[in-house]
């Protein structure tokens, strides 16, 4: 192997020839392996919405349509999916809206308590959602006893309670997320708009807002997808209310529906569309 | 969603420090903090504090579920004593599950930052996409195919490995729970290194060879340096959240030998009477040691941008 | 391109030569800009050129409202524009890296500031301006979709349509390739004599500043050092710090002596020299006496009676096509070039440590103010480029 003849190409065994080509491909082998990983419970989800089965959706029983035909069909599903998309919407708003706002003050802004407020941000990212969730339930029953004692109210755990955690647990990953578009923001811009007889609120909504709007749409659908899929926080604060997560989780117990397998993927595939209609988009507006 | 790729952003900012304020306008920042700092204090400050009162507070012996204010540090004892070893599971799993994790993270987001081509958005999207199945369907899931009947155990089986798991089963063992935690927070991993990889130069990379191909230390000396503000968030981002989990224990765990904290702070929340001031000292517990942990890390390896 | 309306409330109309009163930018640590005072005329094209860190971007910074003087004031003709926003000066600029808005194709960029200003006809504004840089055909496309050539003239078009008073060009050529930036600088010129206005353009490059500018003004340490026409600039520059920056020069500390009817005489390292008191910034004392490099002459032997010369030993020899470049080392250890032309037939063919006579027309020799750290510079440039 040492003395190769000048002119002769040298050629590497079958054995270093394979070697070379999975080393050369290594990364991307695995790569798609793990995206298989991630989604080989998405396809036992997606397989087991068509089985036929008796009590429990366990085991194999058989294909049947009759889940996709009827995908309200389970008592409760659809109202906790409708609840959950609620939530996820609304919270998202709110969280976007206050979000943006911390991040364009912490960006653009030098002032007293700047660093406290980042850390006031952090912390809760770095909280785990089980000790959110039990310190809301605190405040929420203690308050709640009280005002109803004071006047007379019904005020319980539900809908609102679930939305205002979820606003809370949204606004840091916002708030990281538009900020890191507004840091990449060159401030040449916005000198050259005010150069260019631009006053600041024109300059904002010409140049600054535009220009960081992808990073606030980026931030409203992980906002919505951290809402849409809570389960901890949101089993702590529910009450009586379901949203689909819990509605799952509840029903495990009993046997989960094939409907709520028709829901989740559903979801999956609106989801999957829906980001890509939006990439196409986005593409063509670029052009 | 992608925007939680920005969070391993690391890299020096465009912007230099802001400007100061000119003269009269010294509010406007306060103005534009005050909703969202407002819903944190009173949300995730005030809350916390409530939560820490009750965890010092004592019951009536004859009356249980009934409490008293009180400064009661004998909960914290009684929740770092009675349920340490619930503690070393959670650290445990949870440390276990970010190296999993990672391992599995690195080579998916090295391939979308550098092999790909074309298909980095789609890949991108593939990742996320599975957030949108349920993460409570999606761990059931895991338990049929985990099961002893499932696929997982029948190929086990066949190899002759199943007996290399703990009684024999995947199910209900600490296997299946440090799998399924793996499983959840992988995407919290591949994102945040993805987007520190895609910002590093590809040609510095080239320069010093390939991944695995030209041999561990390119990758070890180059390719990881470049990428740790996105693995110092990935693993922050798996570790606390599996730290604090209890969903994976509950479906995929035993019924007493692999529960972790967040279960026992469940069950004394809302299935034991009396239970809730232990609830509570558990839960500042668990903060306060993820906290510890996350500012050492880091401190250690200094990422400001976290903060 | 008359202005119809505007609509941009504290808008200061003002026409007439910009001028700089005392203008002192001081910041935390250091002062930028230094008591300037300086005057442009109407319709003159000015270079400010310097070494990064002298204080010019700072001076354009205030000129465009971007920045505001500590002390100072900021005039057109006779409107004072200090203290005023940049949107209510009637000056433009083009941004080092062009800032042009990603997000508005090339039609809306140029079209930006007729419309914010309310322009009736802010679109065939906008298709005049593009027509100007010759970029109509480019107009629907996005920044990102143009080379850096093609954004550079969109940037002109851009500030230029508003007709300012004062255009500000801050390194607008320093992204550009060489070839590009010889073409640009052309085109620059160009418009500016087709539409007339002031242009301030500042720089680093002093090639760029001297073909371009019908006045230069060197700036260092926030003060401007010398300000006149390029060719007198090189002719006779005033400190040690412009003959270095503006073209290459040799230096050599010394004293005057003596006067012998029009000349000084002085003593620089052990020669004696002459220089036309007319061109001596300093009359007696200390003085650093200098002589552009092809004003001199390298010759084996000693020339007769001119009394300027200098005796040295060559150290490098490099021919660079048009002319030789010698490194000569004196004496008293400094090191001053010299080129000749390929003219003789038969080329000197001096090799490294060869002893050679370096002399001059007096007439060509200058006198300005002492300044070590100038001479060591000049010397460090030339022994870097020599080596």
């Amino acid at each position: 192997m040492s003395t190769q003849t000048v002119g002769t190409a040298y050629r590497p065994s079958l054995g270093k020839r394979v070697q070379g080509w999975l080393a050369g491909r290594f990364a991307m082998i695995v790569a798609v392996l793990v995206l298989l990983y991630l989604f080989l419970p998405v396809f036992y989800t997606f397989i087991f919405s068509f089985n036929d089965y008796r009590k429990s959706n366990i085991e194999w029983r058989g294909f049947t349509l009759k889940h996709w035909a009827n995908p309200c069909g389970a008592a409760g599903a659809c109202d906790s999916l409708v609840t959950s998309l609620e939530i996820g919407l609304l919270s998202t708003l709110v969280a976007t809206m206050l979000g943006t706002l911390v991040a364009f003050a912490l960006v653009r802004h030098r002032f007293r308590g700047r660093g406290a407020s980042n850390i006031l941000v952090f912390v809760p990212m770095a909280t785990p959602e089980i000790v959110l969730g039990a310190s809301l339930l605190t405040i929420f029953v203690n308050g709640f006893t009280q005002l109803n004692g004071w006047f007379g109210t019904d005020l319980k755990l539900g809908f609102w309670t679930i939305t205002i955690a979820h606003i809370m647990f949204c606004i840091s990953f916002v708030v990281v997320s538009v900020k890191a578009r507004l840091q990449s923001l060159d401030p040449r811009l916005e000198e050259a708009a005010q150069d260019l007889y631009a006053g600041p609120a024109e300059t904002f909504w010409k140049i600054t807002f535009p220009l960081v709007l992808p990073g606030i749409v980026g931030a409203a659908l992980l906002a919505f997808s951290l809402s849409f899929d809570d389960f901890i926080i949101t089993s702590f604060v529910s009450g009586n209310e379901t949203t689909f997560p819990k509605f799952v989780y509840v029903s495990y117990l009993r046997g989960i529906p094939a409907q709520a397998n028709v829901i989740g993927f559903s979801m999956f595939v609106i989801a999957l569309a829906l980001v890509i209609i939006g990439q196409i988009v986005g593409n063509a507006r670029k052009k | 969603m992608s925007a939680l790729a920005h969070m391993g952003g690391g890299g020096a900012p465009a912007t230099a420090m802001p400007p100061k304020e000119p003269s009269g306008r010294s509010w406007l920042p306060y103005l534009l903090l005050l909703p969202g700092v407002l819903w944190l204090l009173v949300f995730f400050i005030y809350p916390l504090a409530q939560l820490f009162a009750v965890s010092l507070y004592s019951d009536y012996p004859d009356y249980p579920g009934y409490y008293y204010q009180d400064v009661n540090w004998h909960n914290y004892v009684r929740a770092l004593t009675d349920f340490l070893p619930h503690f070393g599971r959670s650290m445990l799993y949870a440390g276990l599950a970010t190296f999993f994790a990672f391992v599995l993270a690195y080579p998916l987001a090295y391939a979308m930052a550098f092999k790909a081509g074309k298909w980095r958005g789609i890949m991108m999207i593939l990742v996320i996409a599975p957030f949108f199945t349920s993460f409570i369907l999606r761990t059931i899931a895991w338990r049929q195919i985990l099961a002893d009947e499932g696929p997982v155990a029948w190929v086990l089986e066949h190899l002759h490995l199943l007996s290399f798991m703990p009684n024999g089963r995947i199910t209900e063992t600490w296997v299946a729970v440090v799998a399924g935690l793996t499983y959840n927070f992988l995407p919290f991993m591949v994102l945040p290194i993805y987007a520190s990889l895609e910002r590093a130069d590809p040609r510095v990379i080239e320069a010093g060879g390939d991944l695995y191909a030209n041999g561990f230390t390119t990758f070890r000396t180059v390719t990881l340096p470049m990428s740790m503000p996105g693995v110092i968030a990935g693993t922050l981002l798996t570790f606390i959240p599996a730290a604090g989990d209890y969903v994976n224990a509950e479906l995929l765990g035993s019924d007493t030998g692999t529960k972790m904290v967040g279960n026992v702070i469940e069950s004394q929340f809302f299935k034991v009477l009396g239970g809730y001031p232990i609830a509570a000292a558990l839960s500042f517990s668990l903060m306060a040691l993820i906290l510890a942990m996350v500012f050492l890390y880091v401190r250690r390896y200094g990422t400001e941008e976290l903060l | 391109m008359a202005r119809n309306g505007r609509s941009v409330s504290g808008f200061r109309e003002a026409k007439g030569d910009l001028r700089l009163e005392n203008v002192t930018k001081a910041f935390a640590d250091f002062t930028a800009v230094d008591d300037l005072s300086l005057v442009v005329p109407r319709g003159s094209f000015f270079a400010l050129l310097g070494p990064s860190g002298c204080g010019k971007t700072t001076t354009l910074r205030m000129v465009a409202g971007l920045d505001q003087p500590t002390a100072g004031r900021i005039l057109v003709g006779e409107t004072d524009l200090t203290g005023s926003r940049p949107y209510e000066r009637p000056v433009n600029t083009v941004f080092q890296s062009y800032a042009l808005f990603p997000h508005l194709t090339i039609r809306d960029n140029v079209a930006f500031g007729p419309k914010r200003r309310g322009e009736a006809n802010a679109a065939s504004l906008a298709e005049d301006a593009l027509a100007l840089v010759q970029m109509t055909h480019l107009g629907g496309r996005k920044p990102a979709q143009l080379s850096g050539g093609q954004q550079q003239r969109v940037a002109v078009a851009r500030a230029l349509v508003n007709r300012p008073e004062v255009l500000l060009l801050d390194e607008p050529l320093g992204a550009l390739d060489l070839k590009l930036r010889r073409q640009m600088q052309v085109e620059l010129k160009r418009i500016q004599t087709e539409v007339g206005l002031t242009f301030i353009h500042v720089t680093h490059d002093q090639e760029e500043a001297m073909t371009m500018a019908d006045t230069v003004a060197v700036m260092n340490r926030g003060r401007i050092e010398q300000m006149g026409p390029p060719v007198q600039m090189y002719d006779l520059p005033k400190t040690a710090f412009v003959a270095n920056f503006v073209g290459q020069s040799n230096l050599g500390q010394g004293h005057i002596t003596g006067r012998d009817a029009d000349f000084l005489i002085a003593d620089v390292q052990g020669s004696t020299v002459r220089i036309p008191a007319r061109r001596s910034s300093v009359e007696s004392g200390a003085v650093t006496f200098g002589v552009r490099p092809e004003k001199v002459s390298v010759k084996r032997t000693r020339p007769e009676g001119t009394g300027n010369d200098v005796r040295g030993t060559v150290l490098d020899v490099s021919f660079i096509g048009v002319a030789t470049q010698y490194l000569v080392r004196l004496p008293s250890g400094t090191v001053w070039s010299a080129y000749e032309q390929n003219l003789d037939l038969e080329p000197m063919d001096l090799r490294p440590g060869d002893e050679v006579w370096l002399t001059w027309n007096p007439g060509h020799a200058f006198g300005v103010g002492p300044d070590p750290d100038a001479v060591q510079a000049a010397e460090a440039a030339k022994v870097g480029a020599g080596e």
